[in-house]
């Protein structure tokens, strides 16, 4: 019985020792090297978006690497694959974190895959950056946003085609997939309209479901909206690979730029790749940032990236600066906490300002959003887009929305002493509504 | 549109039969023109579209060129054109197009045309303005008024005269007044749609001129359109306002509608109430029209179930092997498609029309050859036990899916529509588009095709005997292994005929079969399992229900109505709409 137990004791305490080992080993490669996540869905739906997003990160990394890497340390990236699966977007981070310890994560494209990894990131207290244009309605302490936020695409946009260039157009067709993005952004542009004295029925909301193929009944629909003797636009927020089979619709039913431009929000270079957009010429999305924008900064990026991926025919988007831009700001916030320690690099970011691809510099604000240029570009019959309008100065991201009455009255400051992501200004207490 | 704020004062002043000529010069340009129309036919083999209406204002400046040669000098023309150079922003270019418009010289067609398509370049060097024809890695220049070739250049000296939507629209406009002379009525019909959509008093004399100098009875009428479109905004007097109205809604489509829409607005007394009552009119004839319209969309989405359901309706219905990678044969003959058009693209330009004619067998083999190999590979094993086999080929789904990231990409690859499958024409209000009526003709064919094998070869024959009975075939001599790989290869080959077809009107990505695998089923299973006829009756019942649910319950809702109806109605008869019936169903 007894020599059982010393037996057992022994066996015990070897795996103790051995853990141990492994453990100090693991230890000491984490030393050598600064691991940095790399969270997009490599297969399912999401790939055909998100797979250049882990590619342009890679290449990041290289550069930096190339550059004498961070603190004297290399970066090392750590890829995993969610699967376009919701869930598994949170058991990925908490790997990453836990067991890979990786120093910040880049990642996530749609709104419901970033909802399901917050309460991960401020659990283990961690940093993501979200690269992709969203809803707004949302700030937290650990997730950096360097997509656009509504004010930064989808008002500006409707701004233009409101003006005399974009054509004074008085009836609109707020067309959408329907999930979260397109809802609350719908929403938001449509309280926006009515505040600007446009009447309801000159407005129409529809919603199509994902990977929709059929538009035959929506163009027609939309045709038919147009011809009330208003001139009228199509405001899109359809999704990934809808967008194709409606273009090629549109074109089919020779709805012309001319008489009924359709503005997209979701609609870069990477998606008119599969699109003959000869019939497409002068439709319109609104970004932060094209291929065709003409900076040498932007030059220097996309031939780079045609190096790094072998293939000069693969095209640069909007998210794809998002990463640039959030990995420069990480590098530079690192240098200046002069650790990787998530909470001290959250407080290092605020302030810190880089170069942007179209010729200006970027600046994270306490809202943990960034400064960026608005554009309004025009599809070409070469799939790039041509800047018809930019805005005049940066457009700061804000991500509580003024034309929603349950978040008006919502700021968010993560700087000490308010450190807050909802602050309501009328009540004056931290933790107000939003709409979610 | 009332608010139209341009005019185009010099055409007005200037009627087109007063022009003097001078044949000398007139034939030097001619002959100019005509070498530049050859160049540009050459051109046209590869942008049809765009140069299609440069060919024909080419064709038009021929003719128009013999007959009224310029009046404003050329050197005026060209100090016009060169203030390009100076414009910046879209009101500075757009004040240029204006006056060379307001000249009514036909040969500025050519840098407003080429500006419109954005080909109207600066050269950095010197400021001057070009027509670019792209040539190679370079830029070949052309003069921008005669179209003679200038120099070459690259596109780093270049800078691209920019445009937006409201310059193509001006400039269109622009156009349209020019080409109402035009030789080719297809480009007159064009003149008068455009003048019919931008009604503008300042429309009127010249309209005038070409309906009495008209000759076809169609052309005339759409000009009278056009002019009563005009007269509606002119300060006319309210007779002709009334005889514009009754005019206008003889046309009875939406153009007129939204016309009437906005003249209704702005009028006041009888104008008013003729304006209201022929919108009355032509919505109650509009809404017969979107009836048939909604029925017509709903026989095109059958057609893509039927094309989407149909191989399933053999590997699935005639086999029961539910098989989860359907969708992906489907993929893999769309993928087919694109490699076949980029073989043409890159080789035999020439047969890019043909393109989808030679990848159809194409497809046929590459999807019956995996589908021969998934059933020799894993589904043989697993015949009787359809969970396992659901499984593996939901797997073998993920594998196909996966090995085509790898190959292509994930992203989307563009599969060109051949010219015979774009665009659309009309029935009455009807706008139907080739690429969905011949997806309907081909689906038909398919189901021909397929309906004859079963019945009426020996192939087909010995397939349904397996079918109703295994044993008992097998006793009479059918070697049953073999028509089973046969029918699933079978099965998936179809299934890569429908990616052919399907691939012209949605994304070729590694999704693409995703799409279909469950509305594949659904129908399959509505029409009932083992029966073509059941197939064809079932796509085409579910395309159309959910089709007219659509425009009332939106296309979420309705998907969701669709489903909920299907399930209540297999409650009532889970064997489908057309159950076989025997006691090989019961085994």
């Amino acid at each position: 019985m007894r020599g059982n137990f010393a037996k057992i004791t022994k066996i015990l305490s070897a795996g103790v020792v051995a853990a141990g080992l492994l453990a100090s080993a693991s230890a000491k490669a984490a030393e050598d090297t600064i691991k940095v996540g790399i969270l997009h869905s490599l297969s399912g739906t999401m790939a055909i978006s998100e797979t250049t997003l882990k590619d342009v990160m890679l290449m990041l990394i290289d550069e930096q690497n190339a550059k004498g890497g961070l603190l004297g340390k290399k970066l090392e990236a750590v890829v995993v694959d969610p699967a376009s699966n919701w869930p598994l977007f949170a058991e990925k981070a908490r790997e990453l974190i836990s067991k890979d310890k990786v120093a910040a994560v880049f990642g996530c494209w749609t709104s419901v895959s970033r909802k399901s990894v917050l309460p991960v990131f401020s659990e283990l207290d961690n940093i993501l950056f979200y690269p992709v244009q969203y809803e707004g309605e949302e700030s937290e302490r650990n997730v950096f946003y360097t997509g656009a936020a509504p004010n930064q695409q989808a008002i500006p946009a409707v701004d233009y085609l409101m003006s005399a260039d974009g054509g004074s157009v008085k009836r609109w067709v707020l067309e959408g997939t329907d999930y979260v993005y397109p809802r609350t952004t719908n929403k938001i542009l449509e309280a926006y309209l009515k505040a600007k004295g446009v009447p309801a029925e000159d407005i129409m909301v529809n919603y199509t479901p994902f990977g929709f193929s059929d538009w035959q009944t929506e163009v027609s629909a939309i045709k038919k909206f147009g011809s009330a003797g208003k001139k009228t636009a199509v405001v899109s927020t359809v999704n990934g690979d809808a967008n194709v089979p409606f273009y090629k619709e549109l074109g089919n039913q020779g709805i012309k730029a001319e008489d009924i431009p359709v503005m997209a929000f979701s609609v870069g270079e990477e998606e008119l790749a599969g699109l003959d957009t000869g019939p497409l010429v002068g439709h319109l999305a609104a970004w932060n940032y094209f291929e065709s924008v003409d900076t040498p900064e932007n030059k220097k990026f996309i031939d780079n990236w045609h190096k790094f991926i072998k293939n000069d025919k693969r095209t640069t988007n909007d998210p794809m600066e998002a990463h640039y831009i959030g990995f420069n700001m990480w590098v530079k916030a690192v240098e200046k906490a002069g650790t990787t320690d998530p909470d001290k690099v959250i407080d290092a970011m605020v302030g810190v300002s880089v170069p942007n691809l179209t010729g200006g510099y970027s600046t994270m604000m306490p809202n943990h959003h960034i400064t960026k240029p608005v554009l309004i570009g025009e599809i070409q019959a070469d799939g790039q887009f041509e800047t018809v309008s930019q805005t005049p100065g940066l457009v700061m991201g804000d991500e509580w929305s003024d034309y929603l009455p349950d978040s008006k009255d919502l700021i968010s400051d993560w700087r000490a002493p308010l450190s807050c992501g909802n602050f309501n200004v009328k009540t004056g207490k931290c933790g107000g509504k939003g709409t979610n | 549109m009332a608010s139209r704020p341009w005019t185009l004062p010099g055409r007005v002043s200037r009627p087109a039969r007063a022009r003097s000529s001078k044949p000398s010069f007139t034939q030097f340009r001619t002959e100019n023109r005509f070498t530049l129309f050859l160049e540009l036919l050459e051109k046209n083999r590869l942008n049809t579209t765009m140069m299609m209406l440069r060919t024909i204002g080419l064709m038009l400046l021929l003719t128009m060129a013999s007959l009224l040669p310029s009046q404003a000098g050329e050197a005026d023309l060209r100090a016009t054109v060169g203030k390009f150079a100076a414009a910046t922003g879209f009101s500075a270019t757009e004040a240029v197009v204006r006056e060379l418009a307001a000249s009514g010289d036909p040969s500025v067609e050519r840098p407003l045309s080429a500006l419109a398509d954005g080909n109207l370049y600066i050269r950095k060097a010197d400021t001057q303005v070009f027509v670019g024809k792209e040539a190679g890695e370079g830029v070949e220049l052309l003069d921008p008024l005669n179209g003679e070739k200038v120099a070459d250049a690259v596109k780093a000296d270049l800078t691209k005269i920019k445009v937006n939507n409201g310059l193509r629209r001006i400039i269109r406009d622009a156009l349209g007044t020019l080409t109402l002379r035009a030789k080719d009525t297809s480009v007159r019909l064009a003149a008068a749609a455009t003048m019919f959509k931008t009604p503008d008093a300042a429309n009127m004399e010249p309209l005038d001129a070409a309906i009495a100098a008209e000759t076809d009875t169609a052309v005339k009428a759409m000009f009278e359109q056009a002019r009563a479109a005009s007269v509606l905004v002119s300060d006319k007097p309210e007779a002709d306002k009334l005889t514009a109205i009754s005019v206008i809604a003889v046309r009875g489509d939406r153009d007129a509608l939204s016309l009437l829409t906005s003249a209704e607005a702005n009028a006041q007394g009888a104008v008013k109430e003729a304006a209201t009552a022929a919108i009355g009119q032509i919505n109650s004839t509009l809404a017969l029209w979107d009836a048939g319209q909604n029925i017509w969309y709903g026989i095109s989405l059958g057609s893509v179930l039927l094309l989407a359901a149909i191989g399933l309706a053999i590997t699935f219905g005639v086999m029961g092997v539910i098989n989860m990678a359907h969708g992906e044969m489907v993929m893999l003959g769309a993928y087919t498609t694109f490699v076949v058009q980029q073989v043409i693209r890159t080789s035999f330009p020439g047969l890019f029309d043909w393109s989808l004619v030679i990848a159809l067998p194409l497809a046929f083999l590459v999807a019956a050859l995996v589908g021969l190999a998934i059933e020799r590979g894993i589904i043989r094993f697993l015949y009787g036990r359809p969970l396992e086999t659901l499984l593996a080929t939901w797997g073998v789904s993920l594998i196909l899916q996966q090995a085509v990231r790898t190959i292509f990409g994930p992203t989307n690859q563009e599969v060109g529509n051949p010219s015979w499958m774009s665009g659309s024409f009309d029935i009455g209000q009807l706008a139907i588009t080739w690429n969905r009526l011949w997806i309907l003709v081909f689906a038909l064919l398919l189901f021909g095709v397929l309906l004859y094998v079963m019945k009426r070869t020996p192939w087909g024959l010995q397939m349904r005997a397996v079918t109703a009975n295994r044993r008992m075939a097998a006793s009479m001599g059918i070697k049953t292994p073999w028509v089973d790989a046969l029918t699933f290869a079978l099965g998936s080959g179809i299934a890569g005929i429908a990616g052919v077809a399907l691939s012209q009107i949605d994304n070729v990505s590694p999704n693409l079969g995703r799409g279909y695998i469950i509305d594949s089923f659904m129908v399959v299973v509505f029409g009932g399992v083992g029966n073509l006829w059941g197939t064809l009756v079932g796509a085409f019942s579910l395309g159309i229900v959910n089709k007219v649910l659509e425009p009332y319950a939106g296309a979420v809702l309705g998907k969701i109505v669709v489903l909920v109806l299907i399930i209540l109605f297999i409650q009532k008869r889970p064997r489908g709409l057309f159950a076989l019936k025997g006691r090989a169903v019961e085994a």
